[in-house]
């Protein structure tokens, strides 16, 4: 459970986790392997097509959740189970307690049920006296450590078999020594005499499924058959985004779940119940039981025309699994209860702002989550809405406010920018790199030099640039974004020259400013919204095919983002939407619609290697584009591991978290290095001034450059 | 139709660790579960943890088992005397009934599966019975006959057949793919968690 009080304890709760080698080997191998996995898994299968059924058929449910409960409750009350709506998670709690107490129950076995972690119900029934047990193995390992689960689907994920096998000690009396296989033996024995004993079962379910009234469970290691099998009592918990109308949309979600999950086709087990079903045990030999569905928040959240998305969550756990962050410090530390992408919006909205403040900013947006969720959640994007909501109530921190206030005033950023570069003369190195960090920078940004801002931004030099092109094959505008306007102009000069090559007539609207991503990664939605609106009209002008831009952090947030931020002004949202169709990266303008050939490139031959920014990977699904136009300009390509996975900048998450932005760095470069290539190229100016930066402190002689740079140095004439 | 999807299942069956074999009859099927148990030695497979040092309440547990024992509900009559009178002469306890008195485990668990599911190697039992609920869960072995003709392609097509089930309350159905498995200890794959170590898959031809 995460417990700082401000975003500086926090960071130092984070340095443990970064500081445990153990859980970081364990969460790299865990990553690599599942990525692998679930690939493996999915393979001949139309995964987007699913996700989008998923989405599909969860959205109608949370639609009409009151109906699918009622429907549900009939069904299942007429085969003599007892449904109970619990509004909150003490009145869940209290509803199971009186069950316990009115039949007389006194242990309780307990299989997986992440809503009961939600109204952290074991507690509220030892309180009353009953001795309960959790059966599942990671969960029964949590609980002897008085621990929360680190991961959805692997709770003990965090601990060591050394760790398990001292536990196991304790609770036997007797030495256990630390092999795996003998320590699952132990606790298949010792659990056994508990479910013996028991006198109710708890259980959570995967799916309610409204037509019949049954539940389904899904599980691996069969402890839910033995929960809902042997105590006389059976308690089933569950929120009420489980309801399903169908049979079928349950069994669409499990092909699903586990290959999403752990890569597997299905689990082990998967258990319908329906009806009140024999039980030996039981005075009348039929098993008592009840469903006990909790809203805890879930109809209102059913109502919200954004976060109605996150009732598709499945609880597959994936978005922990594929996220840098969570890879980096685990899930004590990236999460409350839930734990991962979804578990920053859950905390939000079951444990509430304070629990959720700190975490939120734990995002680098890197939208690996986004491209994995079974439900096809736009997680990222959800955890920025509510960094900004929280700011909204509690007050807006003062650098975030001065961002905001800065980019809202264009000429005002700009000005500060050309200040900048007279401030920064007494620390500035020939080789474009600040030789000492300013003062307001502490220690921990020591990971990487930073570059100096640029001797003339690209927007002065635009005119006695602009080249004259007769018969243009197309007509563009160009975004430059700040960056590159003002500390990389050289890479916009290459496109420049590239495209007056091959007949592209160019405009630069100089009244354009940043994209505005920056201040919306620090909750600034309005300052967001502003500038953006300032772009759509610096691009006004109009008569353009298309608008390029050479950074994927822009493109991505041009194209996907502007169009919902002015939604809710038809006049501009048909702009933004007229706007973001036309916006486009380099690579992918060069390479699909120039379509350049290898024959006008010199043909050096010298290694290269590619990191894939993710926002032009995962925010605009471009793959291959950069990688051909690699070997097609001249070089040879040779792939880097882990190719497209967070390089660590993600703009103002590297001043925040200066300590993760240099671990995730540390990785990155390492797979570059061990490719022996001279040259790593990419597409986002911010992740070239992290590379960069980062190589350049290592003494590293890799070049980093544009793709735009290399295509221009190698074009023929 | 059916047996296209055979090969399939197979396969898949077999990536879970289900120990698959074929059998041309009944009689067969139990000759197999009657040469496992023989095999198998009751109750110190090792496998199972019997070697190692449990808590005081643990051990008790396990003292009440004593004598080789297969549990076999939900078969017909006559299979059911047959599979007994080989157990008797093996010197197998069998039985069809009356799990809760063996929660300590039992040696095998035989069962016929209604469907098989051939895209995850999944078996379908339909067991609103509590005996063969528990048969196939406390067992260290769980043996089950599934039909070739029985095989379908994936869940879509047996969910009519689910739903028909589900229909004819009290149900208990469960989808069983592979033996019981955790990783829940530094991800390291463990078979037989808490239920059966091996699961046994006898295709039937019919
Ligand atoms: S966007 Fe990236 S960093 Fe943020 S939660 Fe998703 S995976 Fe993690
Ligand atoms: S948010 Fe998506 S990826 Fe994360 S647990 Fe839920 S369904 Fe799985």
């Amino acid at each position: 459970m995460q417990k700082a009080n401000n975003l500086k304890e926090y960071r130092s709760e984070l340095r443990e986790s970064l500081d445990n080698d153990f859980l970081r080997t364990t969460l790299d191998n865990f990553a690599v392997a599942y990525r692998a996995g679930r690939a493996n898994a999915f393979k001949d299968m139309d995964v987007h097509g699913l996700i989008d059924e998923i989405a599909c058929s969860k959205d109608e449910a949370a639609a009409s959740l009151d109906a699918l409960y009622k429907q549900f409750k009939e069904k299942a009350e007429a085969a003599g189970v007892h449904v109970h709506l619990a509004k909150d998670a003490k009145e869940a709690n209290d509803i199971i307690a009186s069950i316990a107490k009115n039949a007389n129950c006194k242990k309780i076995v307990k299989s997986k049920s992440m809503t009961a972690e939600e109204t952290l119900l074991n507690h509220a029934l030892e309180d009353e006296g009953l001795e309960v047990t959790e059966t599942d193995l990671g969960e029964w390992i949590i609980q002897l450590r008085h621990e929360g689960p680190s991961h959805m689907v692997m709770p003990a994920i965090h601990l060591s078999r050394y760790q398990v096998g001292d536990l196991f000690t304790e609770v036997t009396g007797k030495k256990q020594d630390s092999e795996i296989e003998k320590l699952v033996k132990v606790a298949r024995r010792e659990l056994r005499q508990k479910y013996v004993e028991a006198d109710m079962g708890i259980s959570g379910a995967n799916f309610a499924v409204a037509e019949t009234g049954s539940i389904g469970l899904v599980t691996n290691e069969g402890n839910a058959r033995l929960v809902t099998t042997l105590p006389r009592v059976h308690v089933a918990l569950m929120g009420l985004d489980k309801l399903l109308p169908t049979l079928h949309d349950a069994l669409r979600i499990l092909k699903a779940l586990p290959r999403n999950a752990t890569g597997q086709a299905i689990t082990s087990y998967v258990t319908w119940i329906t009806g009140a079903n024999e039980c030996a045990s039981a005075a009348d030999g039929k098993k008592e039981i009840h469903f006990v569905l909790l809203d805890n928040g879930r109809s209102e959240l059913a109502k919200d025309p954004l976060f109605s998305q996150v009732l598709r969550c499945v609880r597959c756990g994936a978005c922990a699994n594929v996220c840098p962050v969570y890879r980096l410090v685990g899930g004590h530390k990236m999460g409350h209860i839930y734990i991962g992408a979804i578990g920053l919006i859950l905390t939000y909205f079951f444990h509430g702002k304070d629990a959720a403040k700190n975490l939120v900013q734990n995002c680098i947006n890197c939208e690996a989550c986004k491209d994995i969720c079974a439900g096809g959640i736009d997680l990222p994007r959800l955890i920025k809405e509510i960094h900004a909501r929280i700011q909204d109530e509690d007050g807006h921190p003062l650098p975030s406010l001065l961002l905001g206030k800065v980019l809202k005033n264009r000429k005002l950023f700009h000005t500060l920018l050309r200040t900048a570069k007279w401030a920064q003369k007494p620390v500035a190195e020939k080789d474009g790199f600040i030789r000492h960090l300013p003062m307001v920078f502490a220690k921990e940004h020591g990971f990487r030099a930073l570059p100096t801002i640029a001797e003339t931004p690209f927007r002065d030099r635009w005119e006695e640039i602009r080249p004259v092109v007769q018969n243009p094959r197309y007509r563009v505008a160009l975004f430059s974004g700040c960056v590159q306007d003002f500390v990389y102009p050289e890479q916009m000069e290459a496109a420049v020259k590239l495209f007056a090559a091959e007949s592209v007539d160019m405009s630069y609207p100089m009244g354009q400013s940043c994209c505005g991503l920056p201040v919306q990664m620090m909750g600034e939605m309005n300052a967001s919204r502003e500038v953006c609106v300032q772009n759509l009209r610096a691009f006004e002008a109009g008569g353009y095919d298309y608008v390029i831009t050479l950074c994927a952090s822009c493109a991505a947030h041009l194209k996907h983002n502007y169009p919902k931020l002015v939604m809710d002004t038809p006049s501009l949202a048909l702009k933004a939407r007229e706007f973001a169709d036309r916006v486009i990266d380099y690579s992918s303008f060069v390479h699909d619609v120039l379509k350049v050939k290898a024959d006008d490139f010199v043909q050096t031959g010298g290694k290269a290697t590619y990191h894939a920014p993710c926002h032009l990977c995962r925010g605009l699904d471009v793959h291959e584009a950069p990688r051909e136009l690699i070997s097609t300009g001249g070089l040879e390509y040779v792939e880097c591991g882990e190719e497209e996975v967070c390089c660590g900048f993600g703009g103002t998450f590297s001043m925040k978290f200066p300590e993760l932005s240099a671990e995730l760095l540390k990785k990155k470069l390492a797979n570059v290095e061990a490719t022996g290539a001279g040259v790593l190229l990419t597409d986002c100016p911010g992740c070239i001034m992290q590379l960069r930066g980062g190589l350049k402190n290592q003494g590293s002689s890799i070049k980093v450059r544009h793709v735009s740079e290399v295509l221009a140095d190698n074009r023929k004439k | 139709m059916t047996t296209d999807y055979c090969q399939t299942f197979v396969d898949k069956a077999k990536a879970v660790s289900a120990i698959v074999s074929e059998v041309k009859s009944e009689d067969e099927a139990l000759q197999y579960v009657i040469d496992l148990c023989d095999r198998k030695e009751a109750c110190q497979l090792l496998v199972s943890g019997c070697e190692r040092d449990l808590s005081e309440k643990a051990e008790q547990l396990c003292e009440a088992k004593q004598k080789k024992v297969i549990a076999a509900p939900g078969l017909t009559k006559a299979l059911y005397d047959k599979l007994a009178e080989m157990s008797a002469k093996a010197g197998f306890e069998c039985i069809d009934s009356g799990m809760r008195d063996h929660l300590a485990g039992v040696d095998i668990g035989f069962t016929f599966a209604e469907y098989g599911m051939a895209e995850t190697g999944s078996l379908m039992l339909d067991c609103p019975g509590e005996d063969m609920r528990l048969a196939t869960m406390v067992s260290e072995f769980h043996v089950c006959v599934l039909p070739k003709s029985k095989i379908c392609k994936d869940s879509y097509a047996v969910e009519e057949m689910m739903l028909a089930r589900m229909g004819k309350t009290p149900d208990y159905l469960a989808f069983i793919t592979g033996a019981s498995r955790t990783a829940d200890i530094e991800r390291v794959l463990a078979l037989g968690v808490h239920g059966p170590l091996e699961l046994h898959i006898l295709l039937l031809e019919d």
